[in-house]
Protein backbone atom coordinates (compact mmCIF):
# COMPACT_ATOMS: atom_id res chain seq x y z
CA UNK A 1 0.00 0.00 0.00
CA UNK A 2 2.87 2.38 0.02
CA UNK A 3 1.80 3.07 -3.38
CA UNK A 4 -0.89 5.17 -2.07
CA UNK A 5 1.78 7.26 0.13
CA UNK A 6 3.97 7.81 -2.85
CA UNK A 7 1.35 9.43 -5.10
CA UNK A 8 -0.36 11.68 -2.54
CA UNK A 9 3.48 12.63 -2.96
CA UNK A 10 3.78 12.96 -6.35
CA UNK A 11 0.13 15.13 -5.99
CA UNK A 12 1.36 17.40 -3.55
CA UNK A 13 4.97 17.89 -4.94
CA UNK A 14 2.68 19.08 -8.56
CA UNK A 15 0.61 21.10 -6.68
CA UNK A 16 3.80 23.39 -4.48
CA UNK A 17 5.12 23.41 -8.53
CA UNK A 18 2.07 24.05 -10.56
CA UNK A 19 1.52 27.43 -8.69
CA UNK A 20 -2.37 27.16 -8.82
CA UNK A 21 -1.83 26.84 -11.92
CA UNK A 22 -4.63 23.87 -13.76
CA UNK A 23 -2.43 21.26 -14.09
CA UNK A 24 -3.02 19.04 -17.45
CA UNK A 25 -0.58 16.22 -17.30
CA UNK A 26 1.67 14.27 -14.58
CA UNK A 27 4.75 12.45 -16.28
CA UNK A 28 6.49 9.75 -13.95
CA UNK A 29 9.26 7.67 -14.50
CA UNK A 30 8.61 4.34 -12.57
CA UNK A 31 11.26 1.58 -12.75
CA UNK A 32 10.70 -2.15 -12.83
CA UNK A 33 13.06 -2.79 -9.72
CA UNK A 34 11.47 0.06 -7.96
CA UNK A 35 9.55 -1.30 -5.86
CA UNK A 36 6.36 0.63 -6.71
CA UNK A 37 3.68 -1.30 -9.27
CA UNK A 38 3.21 1.60 -11.87
CA UNK A 39 -0.59 -0.02 -11.79
CA UNK A 40 -0.90 0.63 -8.07
CA UNK A 41 0.08 4.28 -9.06
CA UNK A 42 -2.45 5.23 -11.79
CA UNK A 43 -5.29 3.43 -9.84
CA UNK A 44 -4.55 5.90 -6.76
CA UNK A 45 -3.88 8.78 -8.81
CA UNK A 46 -7.25 9.90 -9.95
CA UNK A 47 -8.69 9.62 -6.37
CA UNK A 48 -5.41 11.78 -4.64
CA UNK A 49 -5.94 14.27 -7.63
CA UNK A 50 -9.64 14.57 -6.74
CA UNK A 51 -10.49 18.17 -5.76
CA UNK A 52 -7.16 19.48 -6.43
CA UNK A 53 -5.16 21.71 -9.35
CA UNK A 54 -4.65 18.09 -10.77
CA UNK A 55 -8.58 16.94 -11.05
CA UNK A 56 -8.76 15.53 -14.74
CA UNK A 57 -4.97 15.38 -15.44
CA UNK A 58 -3.57 12.85 -17.31
CA UNK A 59 -1.22 10.47 -15.50
CA UNK A 60 1.40 9.29 -18.10
CA UNK A 61 3.87 6.63 -16.81
CA UNK A 62 7.16 6.18 -18.72
CA UNK A 63 8.41 2.11 -17.75
CA UNK A 64 11.83 1.80 -17.05
CA UNK A 65 12.65 -2.33 -17.66
CA UNK A 66 15.66 -3.11 -15.16
CA UNK A 67 18.96 -4.09 -16.13
CA UNK A 68 21.63 -5.28 -14.70
CA UNK A 69 25.57 -4.78 -15.28
CA UNK A 70 28.30 -7.70 -14.57
CA UNK A 71 31.51 -6.66 -12.60
CA UNK A 72 32.76 -9.96 -13.52
CA UNK A 73 31.95 -10.82 -17.30
CA UNK A 74 30.62 -7.10 -18.08
CA UNK A 75 27.34 -8.60 -19.17
CA UNK A 76 24.14 -6.13 -19.12
CA UNK A 77 21.39 -8.55 -18.88
CA UNK A 78 17.63 -7.34 -18.58
CA UNK A 79 16.29 -8.00 -14.90
CA UNK A 80 12.76 -8.65 -14.05
CA UNK A 81 14.07 -9.08 -10.08
CA UNK A 82 16.57 -7.78 -7.87
CA UNK A 83 18.68 -10.67 -8.44
CA UNK A 84 22.47 -10.85 -7.63
CA UNK A 85 23.98 -13.45 -9.75
CA UNK A 86 25.05 -13.05 -13.46
CA UNK A 87 22.27 -15.09 -15.71
CA UNK A 88 25.44 -15.09 -17.91
CA UNK A 89 28.41 -16.15 -16.25
CA UNK A 90 27.13 -17.03 -13.37
CA UNK A 91 29.30 -14.42 -11.01
CA UNK A 92 27.73 -13.11 -7.98
CA UNK A 93 28.38 -9.66 -8.91
CA UNK A 94 25.70 -8.18 -10.82
CA UNK A 95 24.52 -4.57 -10.05
CA UNK A 96 21.35 -3.00 -10.49
CA UNK A 97 22.05 -0.46 -13.78
CA UNK A 98 18.29 1.05 -14.38
CA UNK A 99 15.06 0.11 -13.06
CA UNK A 100 15.12 1.77 -9.60
CA UNK A 101 13.95 5.07 -10.52
CA UNK A 102 10.95 6.29 -9.31
CA UNK A 103 10.53 10.19 -10.34
CA UNK A 104 8.37 12.87 -10.99
CA UNK A 105 9.71 13.57 -14.82
CA UNK A 106 7.38 16.43 -15.84
CA UNK A 107 4.41 18.18 -15.55
CA UNK A 108 2.84 20.21 -17.90
CA UNK A 109 0.23 23.20 -17.02
CA UNK A 110 -2.14 25.42 -18.30
CA UNK A 111 -0.45 28.98 -19.36
CA UNK A 112 -1.53 31.95 -17.53
CA UNK A 113 -3.80 33.61 -20.42
CA UNK B 1 -0.21 13.75 4.84
CA UNK B 2 2.97 11.88 5.00
CA UNK B 3 5.88 11.87 2.76
CA UNK B 4 6.60 8.46 1.82
CA UNK B 5 4.02 6.46 3.66
CA UNK B 6 0.52 6.33 3.24
CA UNK B 7 -0.64 7.34 7.34
CA UNK B 8 -2.36 10.29 7.49
CA UNK B 9 -1.65 13.25 9.71
CA UNK B 10 -0.87 12.76 13.19
CA UNK B 11 -1.07 9.15 12.96
CA UNK B 12 1.98 7.92 14.51
CA UNK B 13 3.20 8.32 18.17
CA UNK B 14 7.09 7.94 19.30
CA UNK B 15 6.78 7.21 23.12
CA UNK B 16 9.93 6.46 25.06
CA UNK B 17 9.06 3.52 27.45
CA UNK B 18 9.43 4.10 31.43
CA UNK B 19 9.14 7.99 30.68
CA UNK B 20 6.11 10.65 30.41
CA UNK B 21 7.91 12.29 27.25
CA UNK B 22 5.44 11.25 24.42
CA UNK B 23 6.14 13.10 21.26
CA UNK B 24 2.99 15.26 20.24
CA UNK B 25 1.93 14.14 16.91
CA UNK B 26 3.55 12.53 13.75
CA UNK B 27 6.00 14.42 11.71
CA UNK B 28 4.57 18.30 11.96
CA UNK B 29 3.15 16.84 8.43
CA UNK B 30 1.72 20.31 8.22
CA UNK B 31 5.06 21.72 6.93
CA UNK B 32 6.09 19.49 4.46
CA UNK B 33 4.55 21.37 1.19
CA UNK B 34 4.78 24.40 1.98
CA UNK B 35 5.76 27.40 -0.02
CA UNK B 36 8.91 28.64 2.61
CA UNK B 37 11.24 29.41 -0.33
CA UNK B 38 11.48 31.43 -2.93
CA UNK B 39 10.37 30.21 -6.61
CA UNK B 40 13.07 31.17 -9.07
CA UNK B 41 11.19 31.48 -11.88
CA UNK B 42 13.37 31.39 -15.67
CA UNK B 43 10.79 33.29 -17.80
CA UNK B 44 11.79 33.75 -21.21
CA UNK B 45 9.98 37.31 -21.19
CA UNK B 46 11.65 40.07 -23.11
CA UNK B 47 11.45 42.55 -19.98
CA UNK B 48 13.10 42.56 -17.05
CA UNK B 49 11.52 42.01 -13.36
CA UNK B 50 13.31 44.53 -11.41
CA UNK B 51 10.25 45.60 -10.56
CA UNK B 52 6.12 45.32 -9.48
CA UNK B 53 4.01 45.99 -11.94
CA UNK B 54 1.20 45.02 -13.32
CA UNK B 55 -0.07 44.70 -16.77
CA UNK B 56 -3.19 43.72 -18.35
CA UNK B 57 -4.22 41.35 -21.24
CA UNK B 58 -6.02 41.93 -24.13
CA UNK B 59 -8.88 40.00 -22.95
CA UNK B 60 -8.77 41.85 -19.83
CA UNK B 61 -7.26 39.85 -17.68
CA UNK B 62 -4.83 41.71 -15.04
CA UNK B 63 -1.87 40.05 -13.36
CA UNK B 64 0.70 41.33 -10.94
CA UNK B 65 4.37 40.47 -11.49
CA UNK B 66 6.50 40.39 -8.38
CA UNK B 67 10.06 42.06 -8.32
CA UNK B 68 11.91 38.65 -7.70
CA UNK B 69 15.90 38.29 -7.52
CA UNK B 70 17.55 35.17 -8.48
CA UNK B 71 17.17 33.01 -5.17
CA UNK B 72 19.53 30.00 -4.09
CA UNK B 73 18.40 27.11 -5.08
CA UNK B 74 16.24 25.47 -2.45
CA UNK B 75 17.12 21.92 -1.59
CA UNK B 76 13.95 20.45 -0.21
CA UNK B 77 12.59 19.81 -3.56
CA UNK B 78 14.15 20.58 -7.14
CA UNK B 79 13.94 23.74 -8.43
CA UNK B 80 11.41 23.45 -11.88
CA UNK B 81 13.00 24.75 -15.05
CA UNK B 82 9.94 26.32 -16.80
CA UNK B 83 10.21 26.00 -19.83
CA UNK B 84 7.35 28.90 -21.13
CA UNK B 85 6.89 28.91 -25.04
CA UNK B 86 9.00 31.04 -26.57
CA UNK B 87 8.32 34.97 -27.03
CA UNK B 88 5.21 34.34 -25.29
CA UNK B 89 3.30 37.17 -25.99
CA UNK B 90 1.61 39.20 -23.37
CA UNK B 91 -0.19 41.57 -25.34
CA UNK B 92 -2.24 38.38 -27.55
CA UNK B 93 -5.17 36.72 -26.11
CA UNK B 94 -4.18 33.12 -26.49
CA UNK B 95 -6.39 31.04 -28.55
CA UNK B 96 -7.99 27.68 -26.72
CA UNK B 97 -6.03 26.24 -24.17
CA UNK B 98 -2.30 27.14 -23.89
CA UNK B 99 -0.27 25.22 -21.65
CA UNK B 100 3.86 24.48 -21.04
CA UNK B 101 5.60 21.51 -19.51
CA UNK B 102 7.81 21.72 -16.26
CA UNK B 103 10.17 19.38 -15.75
CA UNK B 104 10.34 18.64 -12.30
CA UNK B 105 13.01 15.29 -12.38
CA UNK B 106 11.79 15.14 -8.55
CA UNK B 107 12.75 11.91 -6.96
CA UNK B 108 9.98 10.46 -4.93
CA UNK B 109 12.55 8.88 -2.27
CA UNK B 110 14.62 11.87 -2.50
CA UNK B 111 13.37 13.40 0.96
CA UNK B 112 13.71 10.48 3.06
CA UNK B 113 16.92 9.80 1.74
CA UNK B 114 18.13 12.93 2.81
CA UNK B 115 16.74 12.51 5.99
CA UNK B 116 18.10 8.76 6.22
CA UNK B 117 21.77 10.33 5.50
CA UNK B 118 21.57 13.25 8.37
CA UNK B 119 20.41 10.02 10.79
CA UNK B 120 23.70 8.42 9.60
CA UNK B 121 25.45 11.33 9.94
CA UNK B 122 24.58 11.60 13.36
CA UNK B 123 24.84 7.92 14.36
CA UNK B 124 28.32 8.23 12.99
CA UNK B 125 29.34 10.89 14.65
CA UNK B 126 28.97 9.40 18.16
CA UNK B 127 30.31 5.84 16.95
CA UNK B 128 26.24 3.89 17.23
CA UNK B 129 26.04 1.47 14.85
CA UNK B 130 22.38 1.41 13.95
CA UNK B 131 21.12 -1.76 12.56
CA UNK B 132 17.56 -2.13 10.95
CA UNK B 133 15.63 -5.58 12.12
CA UNK B 134 13.26 -6.13 9.37
CA UNK B 135 11.33 -9.31 9.08
CA UNK B 136 7.79 -10.86 8.10
CA UNK B 137 5.35 -11.05 11.79
CA UNK B 138 6.15 -13.43 13.62
CA UNK B 139 9.99 -14.74 12.59
CA UNK B 140 11.15 -13.55 16.20
CA UNK B 141 12.68 -10.10 16.14
CA UNK B 142 11.64 -9.60 19.51
CA UNK B 143 13.16 -12.54 20.88
CA UNK B 144 15.91 -12.54 19.23
CA UNK B 145 16.40 -9.19 20.99
CA UNK B 146 15.31 -10.27 24.23
CA UNK B 147 18.36 -12.64 24.15
CA UNK B 148 21.02 -10.65 22.33
CA UNK B 149 20.37 -7.86 25.46
CA UNK B 150 20.70 -10.35 27.88
CA UNK B 151 23.82 -12.43 26.37
CA UNK B 152 25.87 -9.24 25.69
CA UNK B 153 24.80 -7.00 28.94
CA UNK B 154 27.93 -5.48 30.49
CA UNK B 155 29.42 -5.73 27.03
CA UNK B 156 27.28 -3.61 24.85
CA UNK B 157 24.89 -0.92 25.45
CA UNK B 158 22.27 -1.91 23.17
CA UNK B 159 19.23 0.68 22.66
CA UNK B 160 15.60 -0.43 20.47
CA UNK B 161 13.87 1.77 18.52
CA UNK B 162 10.33 -0.83 17.83
CA UNK B 163 8.22 -0.39 15.15
CA UNK B 164 4.43 -1.50 14.90
CA UNK B 165 1.56 -0.33 14.17
CA UNK B 166 -0.29 -0.26 17.08
CA UNK B 167 0.14 -1.31 20.94
CA UNK B 168 3.59 -0.48 23.06
CA UNK B 169 4.08 -4.89 24.05
CA UNK B 170 7.36 -5.00 21.72
CA UNK B 171 8.83 -1.78 24.00
CA UNK B 172 7.68 -3.38 27.08
CA UNK B 173 9.01 -6.37 26.64
CA UNK B 174 12.89 -4.71 25.48
CA UNK B 175 12.50 -2.69 28.87
CA UNK B 176 11.76 -5.92 30.70
CA UNK B 177 14.88 -7.43 29.07
CA UNK B 178 17.36 -4.15 30.44
CA UNK B 179 17.39 -2.01 27.25
CA UNK B 180 16.32 1.36 26.58
CA UNK B 181 13.65 1.13 23.87
CA UNK B 182 10.82 3.68 22.15
CA UNK B 183 7.68 2.64 20.43
CA UNK B 184 6.80 4.11 18.12
CA UNK B 185 3.12 3.18 16.20
CA UNK B 186 2.70 3.75 12.70
CA UNK B 187 -1.18 4.10 12.60
CA UNK B 188 -1.70 2.38 9.74
CA UNK B 189 1.66 2.72 8.15
CA UNK B 190 3.00 -0.22 7.20
CA UNK B 191 7.51 0.86 7.51
CA UNK B 192 9.10 2.75 9.38
CA UNK B 193 10.73 6.16 7.70
CA UNK B 194 13.90 7.91 8.26
CA UNK B 195 11.90 11.31 9.79
CA UNK B 196 10.09 8.44 12.35
CA UNK B 197 13.90 7.07 13.36
CA UNK B 198 14.67 11.05 13.78
CA UNK B 199 12.19 11.54 15.92
CA UNK B 200 12.87 8.16 18.08
CA UNK B 201 16.43 9.22 18.17
CA UNK B 202 15.35 12.35 19.89
CA UNK B 203 14.25 10.17 22.78
CA UNK B 204 16.10 7.51 23.29
CA UNK B 205 19.93 9.49 22.84
CA UNK B 206 21.99 6.28 22.63
CA UNK B 207 25.29 6.67 24.56
CA UNK B 208 28.39 6.91 22.36
CA UNK B 209 29.75 3.61 21.29
CA UNK B 210 26.46 1.89 21.39
CA UNK B 211 24.06 -0.79 19.54
CA UNK B 212 21.12 0.91 17.90
CA UNK B 213 18.59 -1.56 17.03
CA UNK B 214 15.43 -0.41 14.85
CA UNK B 215 13.15 -3.14 14.57
CA UNK B 216 11.21 -2.16 11.51
CA UNK B 217 7.15 -3.17 11.11
CA UNK B 218 6.97 -6.90 10.28
CA UNK B 219 6.79 -6.89 7.11
CA UNK B 220 8.52 -8.36 4.03
CA UNK B 221 7.61 -5.66 1.69
CA UNK B 222 7.51 -2.22 2.18
CA UNK B 223 10.45 -1.40 5.07
CA UNK B 224 12.96 -2.80 1.90
CA UNK B 225 12.08 0.28 0.33
CA UNK B 226 13.00 2.75 2.84
CA UNK B 227 16.27 3.75 4.20
CA UNK B 228 16.23 4.48 7.43
CA UNK B 229 19.91 6.07 8.00
CA UNK B 230 21.63 2.82 9.55
CA UNK B 231 24.69 1.36 9.22
CA UNK B 232 23.11 -2.36 8.38
CA UNK B 233 20.34 -4.11 7.03
CA UNK B 234 19.22 -7.20 8.90
CA UNK B 235 16.81 -9.66 7.88
CA UNK B 236 15.34 -12.43 10.47
CA UNK B 237 13.91 -14.90 8.46
CA UNK B 238 12.22 -18.27 10.51
CA UNK B 239 12.97 -21.99 8.96
CA UNK B 240 9.79 -22.22 9.17
CA UNK B 241 8.14 -19.46 6.72
CA UNK B 242 9.53 -22.04 4.00
CA UNK B 243 12.49 -22.01 1.54
CA UNK B 244 11.09 -20.07 -1.55
CA UNK B 245 10.46 -16.38 0.91
CA UNK B 246 13.75 -14.89 -0.41
CA UNK B 247 12.71 -16.21 -4.03
CA UNK B 248 9.62 -14.28 -3.71
CA UNK B 249 10.60 -11.46 -1.82
CA UNK B 250 13.53 -10.52 -3.28
CA UNK B 251 13.85 -6.54 -2.39
CA UNK B 252 14.08 -7.35 0.62
CA UNK B 253 16.70 -10.08 0.42
CA UNK B 254 18.50 -8.09 -1.98
CA UNK B 255 19.08 -4.93 -0.11
CA UNK B 256 20.10 -6.60 2.86
CA UNK B 257 23.63 -7.38 4.94
CA UNK B 258 22.90 -10.06 7.21
CA UNK B 259 20.13 -13.33 6.89
CA UNK B 260 19.65 -14.68 10.62
CA UNK B 261 17.65 -17.71 9.57
CA UNK B 262 15.92 -17.96 12.98
CA UNK B 263 14.23 -20.64 14.99
CA UNK B 264 16.57 -23.81 14.14
CA UNK B 265 15.77 -25.67 17.42
CA UNK B 266 12.49 -26.28 15.51
CA UNK B 267 14.48 -28.23 12.23
CA UNK B 268 13.65 -31.77 14.03
CA UNK B 269 9.86 -30.83 13.35
CA UNK B 270 9.89 -29.48 9.88
CA UNK B 271 10.12 -31.22 6.77
CA UNK B 272 12.68 -27.86 5.32
CA UNK B 273 15.59 -28.07 3.65
CA UNK B 274 17.93 -25.55 5.46
CA UNK B 275 20.60 -25.71 2.72
CA UNK B 276 17.92 -24.83 0.37
CA UNK B 277 16.92 -21.95 2.11
CA UNK B 278 20.32 -20.87 2.36
CA UNK B 279 21.06 -21.15 -2.03
CA UNK B 280 17.73 -19.36 -2.30
CA UNK B 281 19.15 -16.41 -0.66
CA UNK B 282 21.96 -16.08 -2.23
CA UNK B 283 21.00 -16.54 -5.58
CA UNK B 284 18.89 -13.26 -4.71
CA UNK B 285 21.58 -11.76 -2.65
CA UNK B 286 24.91 -13.31 -2.83
CA UNK B 287 26.86 -10.98 -0.37
CA UNK B 288 24.36 -11.65 2.32
CA UNK B 289 25.99 -12.86 5.62
CA UNK B 290 23.80 -16.06 6.78
CA UNK B 291 23.69 -17.16 10.12
CA UNK B 292 21.64 -19.63 11.52
CA UNK B 293 20.40 -19.14 14.75
CA UNK B 294 18.05 -20.01 17.88
CA UNK B 295 17.08 -17.18 20.07
CA UNK B 296 15.70 -20.31 22.41
CA UNK B 297 18.85 -22.43 22.84
CA UNK B 298 21.61 -19.95 21.70
CA UNK B 299 22.72 -22.48 18.83
CA UNK B 300 24.73 -20.09 16.31
CA UNK B 301 24.31 -16.82 17.73
CA UNK B 302 28.34 -16.49 19.03
CA UNK B 303 28.89 -16.13 15.17
CA UNK B 304 25.96 -13.43 15.20
CA UNK B 305 27.78 -11.43 18.01
CA UNK B 306 31.11 -11.77 16.18
CA UNK B 307 29.69 -9.94 13.30
CA UNK B 308 28.07 -7.35 15.85
CA UNK B 309 31.27 -7.16 17.32
CA UNK B 310 33.69 -6.48 14.32
CA UNK B 311 30.39 -4.25 12.93
CA UNK B 312 30.87 -1.88 16.68
CA UNK B 313 34.43 -1.59 15.63
CA UNK B 314 34.31 -0.77 12.77
CA UNK B 315 31.61 1.87 13.11
CA UNK B 316 33.31 3.52 16.44
CA UNK B 317 36.72 3.94 14.28
CA UNK B 318 39.53 5.42 15.30
CA UNK B 319 39.47 7.93 18.42
CA UNK B 320 38.73 11.05 17.71
CA UNK B 321 39.06 14.10 19.71
CA UNK B 322 36.06 15.18 21.24
CA UNK B 323 33.40 17.89 19.68
CA UNK B 324 33.45 20.92 21.38
CA UNK B 325 29.78 21.23 21.36
CA UNK B 326 28.22 18.20 21.37
CA UNK B 327 25.37 20.23 18.93
CA UNK B 328 26.35 20.28 15.60
CA UNK B 329 24.74 23.12 13.49
CA UNK B 330 21.18 21.63 11.93
CA UNK B 331 21.88 21.81 8.01
CA UNK B 332 19.44 24.29 6.61
CA UNK B 333 16.31 23.02 5.78
CA UNK B 334 13.16 24.49 3.69
CA UNK B 335 10.79 22.46 5.73
CA UNK B 336 10.61 21.93 9.07
CA UNK B 337 13.23 21.17 11.49
CA UNK B 338 13.79 17.53 11.39
CA UNK B 339 16.15 14.83 12.42
CA UNK B 340 17.49 13.98 15.98
CA UNK B 341 17.88 16.87 18.44
CA UNK B 342 21.38 17.79 18.32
Amino acid sequence: MHELGITRNVVAIVIEQAHGQKVLRVTLEVGRLSGFMAEAIAFCFDVCCRGTALEGATLQIIDVPGRGLCAACGAAPVMTQPLGRCPVCQAPSLRIAAGTELKIKEMEVESCV
Amino acid sequence: MCVTCGCGEGETTVTLLGDVREAAAHHDHGHDHDHDHDHDHQHGHAHAHGHDHEHTHADGTTHAHAAHEPTPAHTQTPTPTHTHPPAHPHDLQVPGRDSHTIALEAALLDKNQALAERNRGWLAGRGVLAINLMSSPGAGKTTLLERCIHDLQGQTTISVVEGDQATAHDAQRIRAAGAAAVQVNTGTGCHLDADMLARALQLLQPAGGSLLVIENVGNLVCPALFDLGEQARVVIFSVTEGEDKPLKYPHMFSRADVLLLSKTDLLPHLRVDLALMQRNALAVNPRLKIFPVSAYTGDGLDAWYGWLRAALAAQAGPPTPPLAHAATPAPRSAGRPAGPAL
